[in-house]
């Protein structure tokens, strides 16, 4: 809160000259800046070399990764207290929140690209493009989260999708990964105009596209005419949609699982955490920064976006894991719980109180371990011949390979909210912003929400189950491991696992992260309030 | 060793802990070197024992509350903390596991023969996250342990159990985790309450019912204040004793802290995770599939250590974090009558597997079901005498259940049948069995001189007390427990020898003999001697009475019904006659409401038995009295 008058200040100032221009972009863009010379690097790579020295370009991708993350950390530290800085135009900001989401982005796509080099082998399509698309994806995950402004959140957004559009069609060769890229850009392309559509009607009303003028214009607005409540509420819902969209949210789910499926095993596990993390900050931006002042309702008898995000969560955790409940296939039934993490996420922006954004952060952050060393073990089960991506190919893997069986089992506990893993934290702090807020309807979704905990654990419980099975009799060939890939999922299985015994670092930077984002007001009714203040009086008693 | 020294280097952790450091030690054995895999774990075990008796010897039972305290920040943001904390209560049930964790494991020398390295890796784990709940002072490290002792007896079933072991181990985690959540659902909300700004400017009245519990326990005083001190900076906490001050604080207006209508919905919450652990009537479907499934050793962990969590979550958190919920004769009638109905019918169910032969596990596990309703009637009898006896009871029935299990066990692995009618005259080829089954079935049915009398007295003196239909319908669960369990010694071991295969079968080994006799000791010791285990809990059981009635506007403490009330009254009346309430305005700080704390006595349990305390009334004056004790 204590950023935001700074924050139109700057906004208001005039365009700034060209070398002030330059000087912006090195204090605030130099991550993105250093991707996007390694992303052509990685293309250059692809054109130049043969068939048989294409990793190389995987390689540089990944020392682009590493010094971004280094420019992310050096942009934390050096100016950190001069947070949060707006530039290019008031089109870009940088503050704590999205330097967590970058560093999520930078961190997912390494890890991405560790689990990816051996598939590719195993598929056969090891080409250098590859490694350049998941940067590109990458540069837009950065830049969505430091959207200060409905276009530049849209552009960064449509660069994400581009790319992982791409990605998921890949396996050029392969009708499952054709048709998920088709029904995954119809799709997309469709709520990337919902999303568009709702943008222009709320332009439309407030007469800005600057997140801080919108959330200044709209009360104004809508105090004026009658047309304006109408406008925004369609502008409102159809925002709604276009998000749930890219978050997968049930009921706007349906590409997820066949996406899921279709798309090479690394780039839907990158989808699940990268693209899915961007999202939930595109969503932040929008509705916390932007259309803060409309949370509890539009106008008379329009009723805000929070109690839509509440139904939809509600809906996606339901839907996602009762759904999940009947797959046979693990992509699809991941693909189903993404669903229905989605929907606890967006718990923490329906609270609207420091825990839940701090809960959605630190949620996202914990996700992004224990989903990718998920799809890490499902990637080394893809080897030859195998597909390796049923449930039953889970069966008996304890016997062939326990340091693998005990991983996958860490992570199914971390995604179903067991202690001691960093699910359980995660979970914890949604959970509990709610029961914090203390409307009964926020508990009731709380109650709600552990309930589902309790289904989801069943069918996380299968692939434990498989694993310690025995193994039936008949040979079968080695994981398809690499030294990436058994790095990528070990850090996972370690972060899953440490993050769970002690959050409090992992805390501390969510709440930094969280800090600035505008709270819900306090609802509760007058008379709840009168009884408070009766029991606080209470302490000047008689003493 | 005093409990400062012990308390000072961190005792309770080192017991908390050195099993999982066993743990890692056997997993860095390789897994074909079986021999030593089990050497370490068996020995891992017995030292695991061995630590906890200083806790049961040192524990200081004049000063009473919670002792071998440790405190460490964990997650300052959000105030939970590595806080580790023990009473009479807590170190029964640890040193319970312990043993029976070192008996599993012995038991289990020859029984597993596949994946062994794991086998003691999880059998170890789930000693310390057992150990760990019972330990644990904070209620986010409660609940920590408390889940993730599920996972390794998930394991435990569903890879060394019977048949249909891997629905049996689903069944298990899913039905005791939809309970916990459902508790979770009750935390969140007490810490919602301990982040109130109403609780916050109300701390003084917090403080006030802390320093009655606390008395002169330094340790405990200390704790509370961290966690006092960690509400007032707006983090919340989980600190146990802390939230037992908040249950217990009084706003001047006399009312509760925290409502009455609150209060119910969070007992509702706690309820449904305590209750399927216990497990009570009709939470108990997961149980018999479990047992039957388990392997010996994890029948034995189940039966005899973690049920006993559900119990001594009542006990901990219930009882004294809401104490007006937990006296509200709606929820007593509730949950005394589910206890009563668990009693009866896992009695008859154990009947019916008796009178057709069936698996002698599920006949177990049906009486588990009946043993810890009685544990429970004990508790709710809300009295010292039945919070005693109910601890006392959760004890024995670790002790007779796990023997039970383990003949069981003894028997299917000569046998690998648990079917009843596949036995018979057993009595005559396998002497040493006979007798010592005999010795564990005459626990389990409470006879006189043996642990199970002490325990079953004191529960049905406590519920007489709080309603004399509670006792009768108790004294009937324990008819039914006497009848199925003699027919079941019966069936096995009198008559004629029918089967051929059983005239040969081998008597106890010495291994056997080595981890029956401990159990058969400590039957007798409990039944002979009790007064050392029960002085370990009587402060605690009257502490916990206390803190459940002892608060403005309930008149009377120990009786929870309008006829026990009355005569409790009248005798109450003839005696404040002779003594005057020994009431210290001394002891009040000047900053404390005197509505908070309306008794008067800032040490409620003086360690000098002082009839005037208005804690310790004369009609109950501690439990078991001489009389019991032979």
């Amino acid at each position: 809160m204590a950023g935001f008058p700074a924050f139109s200040a700057v906004a208001a100032a005039a365009v700034p000259s060209a070398t002030n221009l330059l000087a912006e972009v090195r204090d605030l863009a130099m991550p993105e800046l250093i991707l996007s010379v390694f992303a052509c690097l990685a293309l250059l790579v692809a054109a130049g070399f043969g068939r048989e020295h294409q990793r190389l370009a995987g390689f540089a991708s990944l020392v682009g990764l590493g010094l971004a993350a280094v420019s992310v950390i050096s942009i934390w530290i050096a100016q950190g207290s001069a947070l949060p800085r707006i530039g290019l135009g008031g089109m870009y900001v940088v503050d704590e929140l999205s330097l967590v989401f970058k560093g999520m982005a930078l961190a997912a796509a390494a890890l991405t690209i560790a689990l990816s080099m051996r598939f590719l082998d195993e598929e056969h399509a090891e080409r250098g493009e590859y490694y350049a698309l998941v940067l590109f994806a990458t540069i837009g995950m950065m830049l969505v989260p430091s959207g200060a402004d409905l276009l530049s959140l849209f552009i960064a957004l449509e660069l994400m999708s581009l790319s992982v559009y791409v990605l998921v069609g890949f396996l050029r060769g392969n009708r499952r990964s054709n048709e998920a890229a088709i029904k995954y850009f119809m799709l997309g392309a469709f709520s990337s105009g919902l999303l568009l559509y709702g943008m222009s009607l709320v332009y439309g009303v407030a007469g800005s596209t600057r997140l801080v003028d919108l959330s200044a214009a709209l009360p104004e607005a809508l105090a004026g005419e009658g047309d304006a409540t109408l406008l925004v509420g369609v502008g409102v819902a159809l925002l709604v949609a276009g998000v749930a969209f890219k978050i997968a949210a049930a009921p706007f789910h349906v590409w997820a699982p066949d996406a899921y499926e279709g798309a090479p095993t690394p780039v839907a596990a990158f989808m699940s955490v990268g693209v899915k993390a961007a999202s939930f900050a595109l969503l932040v931006r929008i509705f916390v920064d932007g259309l803060g002042t409309i949370r509890v309702s539009v106008d008379d008898g329009w009723p805000g976006w929070e109690v839509a995000l509440g139904v939809l969560a509600a809906v996606a955790m339901t839907w996602g894991n009762l759904a999940a409940l009947t797959q046979k296939n693990a992509k699809r039934l991941l693909a189903y719980s993404a669903v229905a993490h989605s929907g606890y996420a967006l718990l923490g922006i329906v609270a609207g109180n420091r825990m839940g954004y701090t809960g959605l952060v630190l949620y996202l952050v914990v996700y992004v371990a224990m989903n990718l060393g998920a799809f890490g073990v499902l990637i080394a089960l893809r080897r030859g011949t195998i597909d390796g991506d049923g449930i039953a190919d889970f069966r008996g893997l304890a016997a062939k390979a326990p340091g693998m069986a005990a991983l996958m089992t860490i992570f199914m506990l971390g995604l179903g909210g067991i202690p001691p893993t960093a699910g359980f934290v995660g979970k914890f702090y949604l959970f509990a912003a709610l029961v914090e807020d203390g409307d009964k309807w926020l508990v009731a979704l709380a109650a709600l929400a552990l309930v589902n905990t309790a289904i989801s654990a069943y069918y996380y419980l299968l692939f434990v189950k498989e694993m310690y099975s025995d193994a039936g009799e008949e040979p079968v060939p080695a994981l398809a491991t690499s030294p990436g890939l058994v790095v990528a999922v070990v850090v996972s299985g370690v972060l899953t696992l440490a993050i769970g015994l002690y959050p409090q670092p992992v805390i501390a930077v969510s709440s930094a992260a969280a800090e600035r984002l505008k709270v819900a007001p306090d609802t509760k009714p007058a008379a709840t309030r009168a009884e408070e203040r009766t029991r606080q009086s209470g302490r000047e008693g008689p003493n | 060793m005093t409990e400062r020294a012990l308390a000072d280097i961190n005792w309770l952790s080192i017991v908390v802990w050195l099993p999982i450091a066993a743990a890692l030690a056997v997993m860095a054995i390789p897994a074909a070197q079986t021999r030593a895999i089990k050497m370490v774990a068996n020995a891992a075990m017995i030292v695991s024992f061995v630590t906890t008796l200083p806790l049961a010897l040192a524990y200081d039972r004049s000063l009473g509350g919670i002792q071998f305290i440790e405190d460490a920040t964990w997650i300052p943001s959000i105030g939970a903390r590595y806080a580790l904390g023990v009473d009479g209560i807590s170190i029964a049930l640890i040193v319970l596991t312990a043993l029976l964790g070192a008996v599993a494991c012995c038991s289990a020398y020859n029984a597993v023969s596949k994946r062994e390295k794991e086998f003691y890796v999880f059998l170890l784990l789930m000693q310390a996250t057992t150990i760990g709940v019972f330990a644990s002072m904070d209620l986010f490290l409660f609940y920590v342990f408390w889940e993730v002792s599920l996972v390794p007896m998930y394991f435990l079933i569903a890879i060394w159990g019977g048949e249909r072991r891997l629905y049996a181990a689903i069944k298990f985690f899913l039905f005791t985790l939809v309970g916990s959540v459902i508790m979770l659902l009750s935390i969140l909300k007490l810490y919602a309450i301990t982040i109130d700004p109403a609780t916050i400017a109300n701390l003084s009245s917090v403080q006030a019912a802390a320093k009655t519990l606390c008395g002169s326990n330094a340790a405990m005083q200390s704790l509370v204040d961290g966690a006092v001190a960690s509400m007032r900076a707006g983090d919340g906490t989980f600190g146990l004793p802390a939230l037992h001050a908040i249950g217990g604080a009084r706003l001047v207006t006399g009312a509760a802290l925290i409502p009455l209508t609150v209060q119910i919905w969070l007992f509702a919450g706690f309820f449904a995770g305590f209750a399927f652990k216990v497990p009570m009537f009709p939470f108990h479907t997961w149980l018999p599939d479990a047992h039957v499934e388990a392997p010996t050793a994890g029948s034995v962990i189940l039966a005899g250590v973690l049920l006993k969590l559900g119990g001594y979550g009542f006990a901990r958190i219930s009882l004294p974090v809401l104490p007006d919920a937990s006296r509200n004769s709606d929820v007593l009638t509730v949950v005394v009558t589910l206890a009563i109905v668990g009693i009866i019918y896992g009695a008859l169910c154990s009947l019916y597997h008796v009178a057709t032969l069936g698996d002698m596990k599920k006949l177990v596990a049906y009486s588990s079901v009946s043993h810890m309703g009685m544990v429970v009637l004990g508790l709710f009898a809300l009295n010292p005498n039945g919070i005693s006896g109910a601890t006392l009871q959760m004890v024995n029935h670790g002790i007779s259940t796990s023997g039970l299990f383990l003949i069981v066990g003894i028997l299917y692995e000569r046998r690998h049948t648990r079917i009843i009618s596949e036995y018979g005259g057993l009595s005559a080829v396998t002497p040493g069995l006979a007798f010592v089954f005999l010795i564990i079935v005459l626990s389990s049915i409470g006879l006189p001189l043996l642990n199970g009398f002490i325990g079953e007295f004191l529960i049905l003196r406590g519920a007489f007390e709080a309603n004399p239909w509670w006792a009768a319908a108790g004294v009937l669960g324990i008819v039914l427990g006497a009848a199925y369990t003699l027919w079941l010694y019966q069936r096995l071991m009198f008559g004629k020898v029918e089967r051929e295969v059983n005239q040969a079968l081998p008597d106890l080994s010495r291994r056997e003999w080595g981890y029956m006799l401990p159990l058969v000791v400590l039957a007798f010791w409990i039944g002979i001697y009790p007064k050392p285990v029960l002085d370990l809990f009587e402060r605690p059981a009257q502490m916990l009475a206390y803190q459940v009635w002892h608060q403005p506007g309930v008149e009377d403490r120990y009786a929870a019904t309008p006829e026990a009330q009355e005569k409790l009254a009248r005798e109450r009346a003839a005696r404040s006659a002779a003594v005057v309430p020994a009431i210290d305005p001394a002891t009040f700080g000047p900053e404390q409401p005197v509505e908070a704390a309306p008794s008067g006595t800032s040490r409620p349990l003086s360690p000098q038995p002082d009839a005037a305390t208005p804690a310790e009334p004369k009609p109950t004056p501690g439990p078991a009295p001489g009389g019991n004790r032979p």
